[in-house]
């Protein structure tokens, strides 16, 4: 089992034939992905390498080639109208890779589909995969494998970190979210948990966290008082300055609050096993699992 | 990206927000001919990017970075003494700015303060308009002690400011008559300029009442979104490049995210998650990082050439730590990188390298093999240590 995607996801790429595009097309195929069809506005009758057929809208995609969910690779100017373009089409998840959205856009997005029942993942993320199934997204593929624990991360590089242990430990992976590092975010780290509760395969969760909002302390109160599995977390930024934007626009102290001590601190008084360096996260893991 | 008061007071302007009149001065020559433009009373107005400015104090200990001068004459003083002059607040740390231009408004008789700022709830994923009777004074004091004295609404993102929000935060403020009807014209146009702007913060403190019963923006601060910039050129031109830090301008120049801490290792990262992380880890380990810096995904030769350029023109910097998770692109691509980066730079401080993901043993071994002092680690951990061990 795992959350949203799966071997039967049907993929369509908006943004196939561009240069990010094209280059993740080739990673997610080879890695197993039934990418079904691309989206590239006056493109449509194409076919993509000799081996994706091209549209010019989703919807055409998604009524010629039944696509269920919608990989997002294009730049930021266009990218809010890409979501909404995939969500109107009816596809019901949604992963828009893009980093660099201004965040009114992001929020009049989020706004907008709510009504629409679509899930949307990201933007500013790596994507989502579960290992050996459906890769849709920018992770390495090799460095997952099929197992019994869920990731939840804000981060790309970090994420990675995770799962590696968790591939070398023996635990593997059921679904890796990345809901990515901006502040209006898709899904959020409460969204996550809540698919993981309920998936059976999955045993226990990493939670990856990091400076700036509230997302890690929702997640806490959520676990507190609904969740049936271990949760074992990192928060990045603990040596970050104060008003400084780190890296991913969503990575910000402001006006003294969102500091990794506050999302430590609540965590922990959730119950979740906090570990203070990322290198830790599988040995917790290994521990909770076996308690 | 940070504009100053005055810029973010023009910018206001546009859609009609009252303020005081004003001009931006470079001289103090410029301040007197301002001054006696504007007549009476001037005040006479630091411009950093830091808040806290009247109580601020000056390196040479002239105190206030906000002045009251009757006369011109006072105004071009006063402007004397504060123009390349360095004032400490107590958002600038202890080094502090240094004043390049002032901004000289007319003065407003006050009989009422309060605050007004839009901001995004990232919670609830829509903006929020805070506004308090506290006035003046600093609002995460307020939002502390006395968070029921700030009155919170929320604007959905699809349908925006509507009148009765206006009206809620006017009659919350507790204004009556013309003042009333100032208030809800200008709590509008604030947040139609915010929107439109895409500002990430829009901070009226102290918002005033004057005597003769007018409602008028005292200060202004904005914050913009710097995603947005693409879309604001005319903004993206009050950039003031003398408020940040030079090492951070030029990274910025070759897209690379920097940010200089106080440390002593620097630090160079694949990921803004793991740059974080790293950094912790540094700490964790008894070290004290030098920066944060995101080379991105890639981690090209081009790259990790500026990237150790920067970090290496930071004199603190005693040693530095690489951490790269390969992912996609392959180890021995990224030893390459570093090996020619650090033989064209030149760098001879200790230098530890990290490397995870596809041909690790290859990139490894290449450099280990490259006659360069690389400390070669297996994991972060150990990565950190080896660091910690070098400055030490």
């Amino acid at each position: 089992m795992s959350i949203l995607v799966n071997k039967d996801t049907r993929v369509l790429v908006q943004g196939i034939t561009g240069k990010e595009g094209s280059f993740h097309t080739k990673q997610s195929l080879e890695y197993g992905t039934k990418v079904v069809a691309g989206v590239t506005p006056g493109k449509g009758g194409t076919t993509w390498e000799g081996k994706v057929p091209v549209f010019n809208t989703v919807a055409d995609a998604v009524k010629a080639e039944g696509a269920s969910a919608a990989l997002i690779f294009v730049p930021p100017p266009f990218s809010a109208d890409a979501v909404l373009e995939a969500a109107d089409a009816g596809v019901a998840v949604i992963v828009c890779i893009t980093e660099g959205i201004p965040a009114r856009d992001e929020a009049r997005v989020k706004a907008a589909i709510k009504a629409n029942g679509a899930r949307l993942i990201g933007p500013n993320c790596p994507g989502i995969i579960t290992p050996g199934e459906c890769k849709m997204g920018i992770m390495p593929g090799y460095i997952h494998k099929q197992g019994r624990v869920g990731v939840i991360s804000r981060s790309g590089t970090l994420t990675y970190e995770a799962v590696w242990q968790l591939t070398e430990s023996g635990l593997g992976e059921t679904t890796c979210i990345g809901i990515g590092g901006d502040p209006v975010p898709g899904t959020s780290h409460v969204d996550a948990l809540q698919l993981f509760n309920a998936d059976p395969a999955t045993e226990g969760v990493v939670l990856i966290g990091e400076i700036g909002g509230t997302s890690e302390e929702e997640a806490a109160a959520y676990i507190k008082a609904n969740m049936k599995k271990p949760v074992v977390a990192f928060i990045a930024g603990q040596t970050a300055p104060p008003g400084r934007r780190m890296g991913h626009a969503g990575a910000i102290i402001a006006g003294g609050k969102g500091t990794a001590a506050e999302k430590m601190k609540a965590l922990t008084e959730a119950g979740v096993v906090v570990v203070k360096s990322p290198t830790e996260l599988g040995a917790a893991m290994m521990t909770a699992l076996k308690a | 990206m940070k504009v100053h008061e005055y810029q973010a007071k023009e910018i206001l302007q546009r859609y009609q927000v009252a303020v005081p009149k004003g001009k931006v001065a470079f001289s103090a020559e410029q301040a007197y001919a301002i001054a006696k433009e504007l007549g009476g009373t001037v005040v006479v107005k630091a411009q950093i990017h830091a808040g806290g400015r009247g109580k601020g104090t000056f390196t040479d200990g002239f105190k206030g970075g906000v002045k009251l001068a009757k006369t011109a004459d006072e105004a071009a003083e006063y402007a004397k003494k504060m123009l390349g002059n360095t004032l400490v607040t107590h958002q600038t740390g202890s080094a502090g700015k240094q004043v390049q231009k002032i901004y000289v408004t007319g003065a407003s008789s006050i009989a009422k303060e309060y605050y007004l700022g839009i901001v995004l709830d990232r919670s609830k994923q829509m903006n929020v308009i805070m506004s308090s009777t506290e006035g003046g004074v600093e609002i995460e004091k307020v939002a502390a002690e006395a968070p029921e004295k700030i009155l919170k609404t929320w604007i959905d993102p699809l349908l925006g400011i509507q009148p009765f929000h206006a009206r809620e935060i006017a009659f919350g403020l507790g204004f009556t008559g013309e003042a009333f009807k100032e208030c809800v014209k200008l709590v509008t146009a604030l947040y139609k300029a915010h929107e439109e702007t895409d500002s990430t913060l829009t901070e009226i403190n102290p918002l005033i009442l004057t005597e003769d019963g007018h409602v008028l923006a005292l200060d202004a601060k904005m914050n913009f979104d710097d995603n947005a910039l693409y879309r604001h050129q005319d903004i993206m031109e009050m950039r003031d490049f003398t408020e940040e830090d030079p090492l951070e301008v030029e990274a910025s120049k070759f897209d690379l995210n920097y940010i200089k801490l106080d440390g002593s290792i620097g630090c160079m990262v694949n990921g803004a998650g793991l740059a974080m992380a790293t950094m912790d880890v540094i700490k964790l380990e008894g070290g004290e990082p030098a920066n944060f810096l995101d080379v991105g995904g890639g981690a090209t030769t081009e790259r990790v050439k500026n990237a150790f350029r920067i970090l290496l023109s930071d004199k603190n910097v005693k040693a530095v730590l690489i951490n790269i998770f390969g992912g996609i692109v392959r180890c021995d691509v990224i030893a390459e990188g570093v090996i020619a980066a650090a033989k064209e730079i030149g760098v001879n401080l200790p230098v530890v390298v990290r490397l995870q993901g596809t041909n690790v043993d290859k990139g490894k071994a290449m450099l280990t093999e490259s006659g360069l002092k690389f400390a070669v680690a297996d994991n972060l951990k150990q990565a950190a240590q080896m660091a910690v061990a070098s400055v030490k």
